[in-house]
């Protein structure tokens, strides 16, 4: 008996050391969105934002320490994380370029950006520059579809792109 | 004209914030429901309307809201959820709503949560729609500190809390019963139906999943009646729809127009017409999963009635276009592609039949196709079609497949025939980008 109730002790022991590896901010911020759910797993996704937000990425140590904080096992939260393609579960670079690739991007001259955006910056879809400046990924319909083509950058849109505007817009991401 | 859903919004500028809203007659249905009619009055009248889901299914509201329980007995809390997670390729109509109107989106759902008697909204948000997040959280901020939001709204027994939920992707989301379980924290994937989810829905509880411009037409049929409403369309289905054209025409944007406009108006006067040096082929009418519609069929009005008749639906109500100097096969393989990487997974049919779809689209794109991948794929067509799925996903990824098989099939047979993409000097076609009208400077030749 006495040997379960060390082993809980210990269980709960690495629990809270888990819970702290997360900043006091990133605890108040996910703490903030759990106030609009009935239960703390339905504020997983924002919760894991909320650590993407401060630290670029989740790391399979922010995705241990998320579940203790929510109740759920690491296993569980990363099902759900990796079902997403806006959370990240490996780095990034400082700044994500979202090139649409929907159907009327497409249309409109999606495939000049993407070898555009290669070439400049000596990467494929899916990777990152060396300097890790840029991140390069393809995105679905990004609701701008009269100003095709369009990319994000980070949180921003740039619509009507034109190889030279593209040119433009990185130079705003040092 | 009229333009009742869209006549705060002023493209590029600020959206009306609390004060000039109210002023503009906003939260005007929100006084005149709390105060002076019953929840089921409020539904009648939706109903009366003729308002139709404009999320692309085209279900009547009224009718879906009859569904809820309601009365004392009914569980509680009941919910009402808008659909805002827009990702439907070709479709662009809610973020204009969101963006610049926030406030009539709060009011929206206030009105429609007190006819289905729910207790809290949950807004969920795609996570691309950065502003829109940030001009709604100020809208609901607004609201509440104005006593729209919260306990006993303007003294009644009604109350109401709405919380903005952003999400992380994922077109599947879109799909009511997968954005449920996206809001509990779950792996997106589909509920079976039924129970359909105004009966069990979020945390098994009523619950009401409605698009963004659908429910901003509620304030505007309770403020200025039913004969009103009807009187904005053109047809059978009440209101006006926010239409939208992008691809190569002269002047891509979003409308909002009565309610069956015919598709030659929109695209001729509205949009410009073609691009010079363009020729017209085809259009998708409602976004990427509606099946192609072609010259013919260009006076068919747009509405929910008319556009089956084309064998299509209007989907979104926003048309992609496909011109001559693009190539059809690889337009199909780029649909396909998007199906193909959206499937959720969950069932075979899906996510083996549209990965295959997506392949057999490739080789042909590339000149390596053969003639009976043709006949494979339209045995797709059959094997996705609705029923043989767990959702709608699978069917909607086969109707533009099928019709651009009917209408473009010469030039399917073409790229088999002559081993390559005829259209490959194009920007368009499999390895392309060599003369599109745009200045190149920036690219370098890899090879």
């Amino acid at each position: 008996m006495s040997s379960l109730r060390s082993h809980d002790r210990e269980l709960i022991t690495q629990h809270s050391a888990l819970i702290t590896m997360l900043s006091d901010v990133e605890r108040a911020e996910i703490e903030e969105e759990l106030l609009h759910y009935p239960d703390k797993q339905a504020g997983c996704v924002e919760a894991l934002k909320v650590v993407q937000r401060h630290r670029g990425w989740v790391s399979d140590e922010s995705l241990k320490s998320v579940a203790a904080l929510l109740g759920m096992t690491s296993e569980e939260l990363d099902s759900v994380a990796t079902f997403y393609n806006l959370i990240f579960r490996k780095p990034v670079g400082r700044h994500v370029i979202f090139l649409c690739d929907s159907i009327s991007c497409w249309v409109c001259g999606y495939d000049i950006m993407r070898k555009g955006l290669q070439n400049r910056l000596g990467i494929s879809m899916g990777e990152t520059t060396p300097d890790g400046r840029f991140t390069l990924l393809p995105i679905v319909c990004l609701g701008a579809c009269d100003r095709a083509p369009t990319m994000m950058v980070d949180d921003d849109l740039h619509e009507d792109l034109t190889t030279e505007k593209v040119d433009r817009v990185l130079e705003q991401y040092p | 004209m009229e333009r009742p859903l869209t006549h705060n919004i002023k493209p590029r500028a600020e959206p009306l914030w609390l004060a000039e809203y109210e002023k503009a007659g906003g939260y005007e249905s929100v006084r005149k429901a709390l105060r002076t009619m019953t929840p089921e009055e409020v539904q009648k009248l939706v109903t009366e309307s003729t308002l139709r889901g404009r999320g692309g299914a085209g279900f009547p509201t009224g009718k879906k809201w009859s569904f809820v329980p309601m009365g004392a007995d009914a569980p509680r809390p009941k919910y009402l959820v808008v659909n805002a997670d827009e990702m439907e390729p070709g479709t662009f109509k809610d973020r204009l709503l969101l963006e610049g109107d926030p406030h009539q989106m709060i009011e929206s759902m206030i009105v429609s949560a007190y006819a289905i008697q729910a207790d809290v909204g949950y807004i969920f948000l795609r996570m691309e729609y950065g502003i829109a997040a940030a001009r709604l959280r100020k809208a609901i901020k607004e609201a509440r500190a104005k006593g729209y939001l919260g306990r006993n709204l303007l003294g009644s027994d009604f109350s109401f809390e709405i919380y903005l939920h952003t999400s992380a992707g994922r077109y599947i989301c879109g799909e009511e019963t997968a954005l449920l379980n996206a809001l509990e924290g779950k792996r997106a994937i589909p509920r079976a139906k039924p129970p359909f989810p105004q009966v069990v829905g979020l945390w098994g509880k009523p619950t009401i999943v409605q698009n963004v411009e659908t429910l901003c037409n509620i304030p505007h049929i309770i403020t200025h009646g039913v004969e009103w409403y009807r009187r904005l369309s053109r047809g059978k289905d009440g209101g006006t729809k926010i239409y939208g054209v992008s691809g190569n025409v002269k002047r891509p944007g979003a409308w909002e127009l009565p309610m069956g406009t015919s598709i030659r108006e929109l695209l001729e006067e509205h949009a410009g017409g073609m691009k010079d040096g363009f020729a017209f082929r085809g259009l998708l009418p409602g976004g990427a999963s509606t099946a192609m519609l072609v010259e013919e069929h260009l006076d068919l009005p747009m509405d929910f009635e008319s556009i089956p008749q084309g064998g299509s639906r209007m989907g979104t109500g926003t048309m992609i276009v496909l011109d001559d100097h693009t190539c059809p096969v690889g337009f199909a393989q780029n649909l396909e592609h998007f199906f193909a990487q959206e499937s959720c997974g969950w069932c075979t049919p899906c996510w083996e039949g549209l990965s295959w779809t997506e392949r057999i689209l490739q080789s042909l794109e590339d000149g390596q196709g053969r003639m009976d991948e043709i006949d494979v794929l339209t045995m797709h067509t059959k094997l996705l079609a609705p029923g043989r799925t767990f959702c709608a996903l699978a069917p909607g990824a086969m109707d533009p497949l099928q019709s651009l098989l009917k209408y473009c099939r010469a030039d399917f047979e073409r790229h088999i025939h002559e081993k390559r993409c005829p259209w490959r000097d194009e920007p368009n076609g499999a390895d392309g980008a060599r003369t599109w009208p745009v200045s190149s400077s920036m690219i370098v030749p890899t090879r």
